[in-house]
């Protein structure tokens, strides 16, 4: 049999039908729903007499909208927040969709809470009208986002219609240095390959430092394949990957257990398999880093200075300048000196336990600088809790942080939580995109460290010298 | 959806690389339940001021771009979230026809379902249609989807490619599904073969 890369297994598992000139019909395993790109799909269905295909393999949560405050379970004041999740809720329910309601302590950003709720499995298909659905790929599944037309057509067939994509290996070798975490790994790739490096690819991430991650560490990375063009991004499952799905709620149990297993060590890539394009870094050459333009590829080591427009080339000249202004830096600039408004600790890039434990590392004897608005978001009800079992919760409410409910919140501020013109934050979110937090707000993307390291000092800081 | 042919248009020249679906339509209209009636919000950010009025530098709020239907932009459009809010906001603005370099592969996808063509050119041919572009109310570009050809105003002729299913739907106005509906007897015996070879999905 020829060499396969495991992206080619796991699309050569999945394809119900080939047609002549090489499109396929892709089954779909699970597909996961919010309430933002679901309405007009079921509102499709509806009007055309069609039926969810497969309401068991189909999770629907909301999350975009959410508030995050404590008094959430009252009305949400914003109209069409309400109406959106409203109709989700009507819509889940009248199909018989696997759901999780505001109320539930399962509620959550729906990748957090498709691992978590073990939806989520090595070898599987998952969609979801969402970008970051890339994240699940961390389990060796194949992952992507759509729009709401294919939203539609897997809610009514099952499947999607796809070609497949070119393979890509992004490996990472050696070990991390101190305070550099996964987030660091997944935005520095960005910064080597542009944001449109993966336009047409599925990336494999391999090496010694990706197979030193947690499973948490390993969904960081993945999460943001989206943010370098990939429409996915794999890591091999391995006993990581098979302890942390081993008990949960949905996941295999007894003898079906053990067949899975058997059948998930099967997946990987094959010794000779082709990969159209690879890239290498060094897990000891990356730093913690910083975002400081509105691209998620204007990466730089915290270490360094604002750099000018004149430091890029063709379009980016342009581009860099506008970033510049909206970003209000002055080229030459220590990174280290931009003084900071507000920090946003949350996401499904880094909602999860591990990273609120990462924070609150930093954070614990320290306070909050004075003025700035800071908050916890955790991705899910669950996580929520054990960090306020573990304690976590205290610390940072001591530290002068809010510690608020479940959602996707200030990552793109579709609920109440969103940043003011000229306000300056330091995020654990995905994209510093324009606008992303609030017309007119600057993002920097950075790791939870060391976003709780900026909430103590007031500016972007490197956290190995809090450590 | 709407079937798409040839058309000739006004083409608005947008050189920014990068452009984002959070340029293209901003979060707070993705709270609609409905496809329709973005148009007016999109590029939002871009094209009003902070007070609510025209910002009077941006492109599609000059002169003849404002009936623009075609898009020439600079690399990367569309990159960003999976929201088809952003072709449905371009759809209801009245574009029909965005040219790049490159896409982002979602957006890309989620235009050929909603009666928009992505064209992808090479750097020269971008230079050169945005160059056309740029003549404002005296240009028409030509698109012709079925020769899979562009025509500027001056009569030069670029040839693209496009998937031929893709095209097919398009030129037809097919709808997805369907057509996968047609090939119900295949997902139904390959869920029967996975209900058999991983019966823990």
């Amino acid at each position: 049999m020829a060499p396969k890369t495991l992206y080619d297994k796991i699309w050569d598992a999945h394809v119900a039908h080939q047609g002549e000139d090489g499109t396929c019909l892709l089954y779909i395993d699970r597909h996961l729903v919010h309430e933002v790109t679901s309405p007009q799909a079921f509102e499709g269905l509806r009007m055309s007499g069609r039926k969810v295909r497969a309401p068991e393999k189909t999770i629907a949560v909301p999350d975009h909208n959410v508030p995050t405050t404590l008094d959430r379970l009252k009305r949400i004041d914003n109209e069409e927040s309400r109406i959106q999740v409203e109709a989700l809720d009507k819509n889940a329910r009248e199909f018989g969709v696997v759901y999780y309601p505001v109320d539930d302590i399962r509620q959550g950003i729906v990748h957090i809470i498709g691992p978590e709720q073990g939806w989520t499995l090595p070898g599987m298909t998952i969609v979801c009208g969402d970008s970051h659905t890339a994240t699940h790929g961390a389990f060796g599944s194949l992952a992507h986002g759509i729009g709401t037309s294919e939203v539609e057509h897997v809610l009514a067939t099952q499947t999607l219609i796809q070609k497949k994509s070119q393979n890509m290996r992004v490996e990472i070798t050696g070990k991390l240095s101190q305070g550099v975490t996964a987030k660091d790994i997944t935005l520095a790739v960005i910064g080597e390959t542009g944001t449109a490096g993966g336009t047409g690819y599925v990336i494999e991430y391999c090496g010694e430092a990706i197979q030193s991650l947690s499973m948490e560490g390993r969904m960081t990375v993945c999460n943001m394949a989206i943010e370098g063009g990939a429409r996915a991004g794999l890591i091999a499952p391995d006993e990581t990957t098979f302890n942390y799905c081993n008990g949960r709620p949905n996941a295999p149990t007894g003898k079906l257990w053990g067949a899975a297993v058997d059948y998930w060590r099967t997946l990987f890539s094959d010794d000779t398999a082709h990969f159209d394009k690879t890239i290498t870094l060094r897990g000891e050459d990356i730093a913690p880093v910083v975002t400081w333009g509105t691209s998620p590829e204007d990466v730089l080591p915290i270490t360094a200075i604002v750099p000018a427009a004149n430091d890029f080339n063709g379009g980016k000249v342009d581009a860099a300048q506008r970033s510049l202004d909206y970003m209000g830096l002055t080229p030459g600039t220590r990174l280290q000196d931009v003084e900071i408004d507000a920090v946003f600790i949350g996401s499904c890039t880094n909602g999860r336990i591990e990273d609120l434990r990462a924070a609150a590392e930093i954070v614990q004897g320290r306070k909050v600088q004075d003025g700035l608005i800071a908050m916890v978001v955790p991705g899910s009800g669950l996580v929520r809790l054990q960090a306020e079992e573990e304690g976590l919760a205290e610390i940072f409410k001591q530290a002068g942080f809010e510690w608020r409910l479940a959602g996707c919140s200030m990552c793109l501020g579709m609920n109440p939580d969103q940043l003011g013109p000229q306000v300056r934050c330091a995020s654990t979110s995905n994209r510093n995109f324009e606008g992303r937090q609030g017309r007119g707000s600057r993002t920097h993307l950075m790791s939870p460290a060391m976003a709780a390291a900026a909430a103590v000092t007031g500016k972007l800081t490197d956290v190995r010298e809090l450590m | 959806m709407e079937k798409f042919e040839k058309m000739t248009a006004i083409a608005a020249p947008m050189p920014l690389i990068n452009i984002d679906t959070d340029m293209i339509i901003p979060k707070q209209f993705l709270k609609t339940i409905k496809r329709s009636g973005l148009g007016v919000s999109a590029f939002h950010e871009m094209r009003y001021q902070m007070d609510g009025t025209e910002n009077p530098d941006f492109i599609l709020n000059q002169g003849a771009y404002r009936n623009a239907n075609i898009i020439v932009a600079g690399d990367n459009f569309g990159c960003g979230s999976s929201r088809e809010h952003a072709p449905w906001a371009l759809l209801d603005f009245g574009v029909r026809c965005v040219i790049s370099t490159s896409f982002a592969d979602i957006f890309y996808n989620n235009c050929f379902k909603n009666g928009i063509l992505p064209v992808i050119v090479t750097d020269e041919e971008l230079n050169l249609l945005m160059n056309d572009a740029e003549k404002g109310s005296n240009a028409r570009m030509v698109i012709d989807l079925e020769s899979q050809r562009i025509e500027t105003s001056d009569g030069e002729v670029i040839k693209f490619d496009v998937d031929q299913h893709r095209k097919h739907c398009l030129i037809n106005g097919l709808d997805d599904i369907g057509l996968t509906m047609e090939k119900m007897e295949s997902i139904d015996s390959f869920e029967k073969k996975m209900a058999k070879n991983t019966p823990w999905i």
